[in-house]
């Protein structure tokens, strides 16, 4: 079995924020950019199917700017076989919405026949939450979202989902889209052999048009604001002090 | 034209973020429609119809629906789709798993998670885990959209809407629900909840969540928790509180041995009061707080449990 892996450059999650004064967006110039950190999880997964001999090949994707290619240079020093890059911006602020992403992903899984796409639950940056679960309809394929058990066994999977309440078991059939949650793995450090090693793997190079898939986006952002800011707080002296402040003040307790 | 809306229920009793979302749906424009599914959903559909605000319930019974499937689901929502100009839902994890697989059937961009309504077609919503909002502007003939409950309060309870039962779409059969592992507690739902005590690193162990835990019961709150203290295996994961968790906005949020990392902040800074108790007077967590108490959560926890 192959493995597709789709990975996303985005602002590092230690980075703080800033929004731009005029409003347009999120200031991403100069700023740290990381793989999502949930694609790191989806990445370890893959690998780790492919050490338990249950896949053959992990190959890793990204829709973005050209600089993605460090994010899938960095999944192919984790252990993954070899990359493809769809150039689809040269603005690092164009972000590709999830629906187009979907529509590049098909024609990638049309092409390359993997048993099993693996993503992250969501990015970090626009928080959509939205990929894997629109590829999944596209294909016509049965989803498993926030995983944080996989079970491979022949044509179905089992997998255990993270959702309101607890943990929902369910099977689904093979090929499939899961998408990871944070308790599925901890993704493993690439070492300097694999860096280097990695230089030498196997990255091709595609634009959107390739694929025959119109980006253009369905939202317009209008405007990006700073998020409105809560007045400083004070700093009660004792326990008794703050239920007091609770009681009387709040009137919560 | 008229507004679908997902009804996120248990086939007993219809959730809370239903009725916070007929309220956001209300600022779309149109009838609202609640689309009860569900093995067994006739008390639910009962529970909706009385909703201020809401049209319609339809009513689809089938076992295919009982455990929230997203492929059976959709396939409903899609065949019900050509009638409606929005179809919403709470974006609860069955809202979030479901929806977006709605929208690329329709071949549409979903909008998660909204946290305003600025018109039938201009959205507000969290980005960057909430360190910044969004306004867009949908282009899409329908728009698929989640809605975040901790944003919007629930609509009420005069309302006499009529009870249509709809016939099951196929099912796809391309998945089966094998069982669901719920956590049993008499504490109160964390998304609903109008008080809630979360835990953090600073807690040290599981174990030491009792301490937090005895709290909550003196005073009916929710327990929570920090995905610090999720990853570090204090608290289980559906207790995360959080931009990868739940958002919440209660009453009183109490934040115990909680640095305050701006993924934790994303998930409860719209709770009209924090307190903040950590060792730490630098914490970030402070400069969101309404009370901070600087000092060692295993002295101040039980000094606070015998205060209340």
């Amino acid at each position: 079995m192959k493995i597709l892996v789709p990975v996303k450059r985005v602002i590092d999650y230690n980075v703080k924020v800033r929004v731009k004064a005029d409003q347009s967006g999120v200031d991403l110039a100069n700023v740290k950019m990381s793989m999502n950190p949930f694609d790191e999880i989806s990445v370890e997964q893959a690998i780790r199917l492919k050490e338990a001999g249950q896949a053959e090949e992990v190959v890793v994707v990204s829709i973005g700017v050209t600089k993605s290619q460090e994010t899938l240079r960095n999944a192919l020093a984790m252990g993954a076989d070899r990359a493809i890059l769809v150039e689809a911006t040269d603005n690092v602020e164009n972000d590709i919405e999830p629906l187009a992403v979907a529509k590049i992903l098909k024609a990638i899984v049309d092409e390359e026949q993997p048993g099993l796409v693996l993503l992250g639950k969501q990015a970090i940056d626009n928080d959509m939450n939205a990929t894997g679960q629109m590829l999944s309809a596209l294909m016509g394929w049965p989803q498993a979202t926030f995983a944080s058990e996989i079970a491979i066994e022949g044509d179905k999977a089992k997998v255990t989902r993270e959702v309101d309440g607890g943990l929902q078991v369910i099977s689904v059939n093979m090929p499939c889209v899961m998408t990871v949650d944070l308790r599925l793995n901890e993704p493993r450090y690439a070492s300097l052999p694999n860096i280097m090693k990695a230089k030498k793997k196997p990255m091709e190079t595609k634009t959107p048009a390739d694929y025959g898939v119109d980006i253009t986006p369905r939202l317009t952002i209008e405007k990006v604001e700073e998020p409105p800011a809560r007045k400083a707080g004070v700093i009660v002296g004792s326990v008794d002090e703050l239920v007091e402040k609770l009681k009387t003040e709040a009137g919560v307790l | 034209m008229a507004v679908l809306l997902l009804a996120e229920h248990d086939n007993e009793s219809l959730n809370d973020a239903t009725a916070k979302t007929v309220t956001a749906a209300q600022a779309m424009g149109g009838d609202i429609h609640v689309l009860c599914a569900g093995s067994d959903c006739g008390a639910v559909a009962e529970q909706a119809a009385k909703l201020d605000g809401v049209a319609k319930v339809l009513c689809a019974k089938d076992a295919s629906y009982g455990h929230d499937m997203a492929e059976p689901l959709a396939a409903l929502i899609v065949g019900l789709a050509g009638d409606y100009d929005h179809i919403v839902a709470p974006a609860t994890t069955s809202g979030k798993n479901v929806m977006p697989r709605v929208a690329a059937l329709l071949d549409a961009m979903v909008i998660s998670d909204i946290s305003g309504v600025h018109g039938p077609d201009t959205f507000e919503r969290p980005i960057y885990a909430g360190n910044a909002m969004a306004t867009v502007k949908s282009s899409d003939a329908k728009k698929v959209i989640t809605v975040r409950g901790a944003s919007f309060d629930a609509a009420g309870e005069g309302g006499s809407a009529s009870i249509e039962e709809i016939a099951a779409a196929a099912n796809p059969g391309l998945s089966e629900w094998v069982e669901d592992k719920v956590v049993e507690s008499d504490r109160p739902e964390l998304t609903s909840a109008k008080r809630i005590i979360s835990g953090g690193r600073g807690m040290g162990s599981k174990e030491n969540f009792e301490i937090i835990e005895k709290v909550a019961d003196k005073i009916g709150a929710a327990v929570g928790a920090s995905r610090a203290a999720v990853d570090s295996g204090y608290a289980p994961n559906d207790y995360q509180v959080g931009q990868t968790g739940k958002v919440v906005a209660p009453e009183l949020y109490i934040a115990v041995g909680i640095s305050g990392a701006i993924q934790h902040l994303a998930g409860m800074k719209d709770s009209k009061v924090i307190v903040a108790i950590n060792k730490d007077e630098e914490a970030p967590i402070f400069q969101v707080a309404d009370y901070g108490l600087v000092a060692d959560l295993f002295d101040a926890m039980p000094k606070l449990e015998a205060a209340l």
